[in-house]
């Protein structure tokens, strides 16, 4: 009975299995590194020396140039799958929009180089098409992919490189300032305002405590944002907030601080580190760009 | 007091409720204004390079005149058309103007269909440059137009839904038009071209 029950199962498995896969279209593989073969088609020798030869130019110039090859696009068009592929891997740096991808789709005998916003100029769209026809379809003829890529991706970089961009790696730097002194604030500040809120209530009422707070933070947004109304919804919302701990702190004892910090957060060090990942800046794409096939 | 503290509470919720949803149409509408003038911006862009690429063809093609004239009647009737971001809000003038570009898309993809005839008008570097520009643009066409579509349809179901769609009546915010699916389909196809 054992026996047929999981025969049902799998069978049932199997179908769903199937149907999703004639249903959905070709998912997007998750960004791991510049190079992404899902064919196998790269000895992993040549991964290494595309992807050294794209790093070393994202350190030098900033630009983020990925190279992605997979077996089919699936029912889509390589230009449906690729700005699929730039919507959700977000190449290049979030406001310059310096991003190129190379998509080769091998069983489909299509590519396709899709190009971010901020080098529709470098590297229009007949510029890229000449890439694709005149560099890198005549060695995808030939059967040599590792040839036609590299080449293609090193001519990509050379036209990049005449382009005036803004200086590279500060973003990197500009986000661990901007994250490193959120997460202790987070893990450490909440729970002090807390049980600050918490004591204050204990002298002077939590009302007081709660008109403080909501003060404080009214006037804050207000002045951060300059929209009165989001100031005046901030404060009413902190004012109940404030209110409501200080009464909670109050109720539990009024022993002022230390109920709320618990500790068991402060293991700070681990959001700054990586290095070895990748993962793309933020930029946009609009569709620019140019296919081909071979 | 308690009394008091519940009925300042639901005040908040309140406030916040037609806040959030006023500002919820606010950004929306925004960002379909946006999406919009993109979708106008790449289809001024394909105008902009019918002339270029009349031009081409004519020099290896003369007398290919009544396709010439058809591109060219179609991209005159797309310019007439006034392209302006209020199109958005009528949906009498966005048909038209969906219309006249479905109109210029088809006799393109004819125009690149003759030029398939004649090998030497294919080999012309201004001719492939022209094509992959065209090729570009359509495909931004299409990015933008999905863009759009996505936006309205965040936008429709915002206004629609419950507590919002007594907000956006009280401040005269409507549902939008959005393209029709079919022609999306025709249009999302750039014209098929193969150097052979």
């Amino acid at each position: 009975m054992n026996l047929g029950r999981l025969r049902v199962v799998a069978f049932l498995a199997a179908l769903f299995i199937t149907a999703g896969t004639f249903a959905s279209p070709v998912p997007v593989p998750t960004l791991k590194s510049r190079v992404t073969d899902l064919t196998g088609t790269l000895t992993s020798g040549q991964c290494r020396q595309l992807e050294e030869t794209l790093q070393q130019f994202e350190s030098v110039k900033g630009s983020q140039v990925v190279v992605l090859i997979v077996p089919t696009t699936g029912e889509e068009t390589v230009e449906q799958y690729g700005i699929r592929v730039a919507d959700q891997w977000k190449i290049g740096r979030s406001g310059v929009n310096d991003g190129v991808i190379l998509l080769v789709a091998k069983n489909d005998h299509t590519l396709r180089i899709e190009v971010g916003r901020g080098l529709e100029g470098a590297l229009p769209d007949a510029t890229a098409s000449r890439i694709i026809n005149e560099i890198v379809v005549p060695s995808f003829k030939k059967g040599h992919f590792f040839d036609g890529i590299e080449a293609g991706a090193g001519k990509i970089i050379k036209v990049i490189q005449g382009e005036p961009l803004p200086e590279p790696a500060a973003t990197a730097k500009r986000y661990k300032a901007i994250i490193d002194p959120i997460f202790p604030f987070l893990f450490i500040g909440i729970p002090l305002v807390m049980s600050f809120f918490g004591f204050l209530g204990s002298i002077i009422g939590y009302l007081g405590a709660g008109l403080i707070g909501g003060g404080i933070m009214g006037v804050a947004t207000y002045w951060m944002c300059g929209e009165l109304m989001g100031g005046i919804i901030f404060g009413v919302f902190f004012f109940v907030f404030c209110t409501l701990i200080a009464a909670s702190n109050g109720r539990n004892g009024r022993r002022g601080s230390g109920s709320w910090s618990s500790g068991g957060f402060s293991d700070g060090g681990s959001f700054g580190g990586g290095g070895g990942g990748f993962s793309g800046g933020g930029g946009s794409f609009g569709g620019g760009g140019a296919s081909g096939r071979w | 007091m308690k009394t008091w503290i519940i009925v300042l509470i639901l005040a908040v919720v309140c406030f916040g409720v037609i806040g959030s949803g006023y500002n919820r149409i606010q950004s929306t509408d925004e960002q379909i204004k946006a999406d919009w003038a993109e979708v106008l911006n790449q289809y001024q862009r394909r105008a902009d390079l019918v002339p270029n690429l009349v031009n081409v063809v004519k020099g290896y093609a003369a007398h290919e005149k009544a396709i010439l004239t058809q591109v060219t009647e179609a991209r005159a009737k797309v310019g007439a058309i006034q392209a302006t971001p209020e199109l958005v809000n009528n949906q009498e003038a966005f048909a038209k103007f969906e219309a006249a570009q479905r109109e210029l898309s088809s006799s393109l993809g004819r125009l690149l269909a003759v030029a398939e005839n004649y090998p030497q008008l294919k080999a012309d570097g201004v001719f492939r440059d022209l094509q992959a520009q065209l090729e570009g643009t359509e495909n931004r066409i299409a990015v933008a137009r999905n863009r759009y579509i996505e936006a309205v349809k965040g936008y429709n179901i915002t206004v629609r839904s419950f507590p919002v769609n007594l907000i956006a009546k009280t401040f005269g915010y409507s549902i939008k038009p959005t393209f029709a699916v079919e022609s999306e389909k025709d249009l999302a196809k750039p014209p098929t071209v193969d150097f052979k």
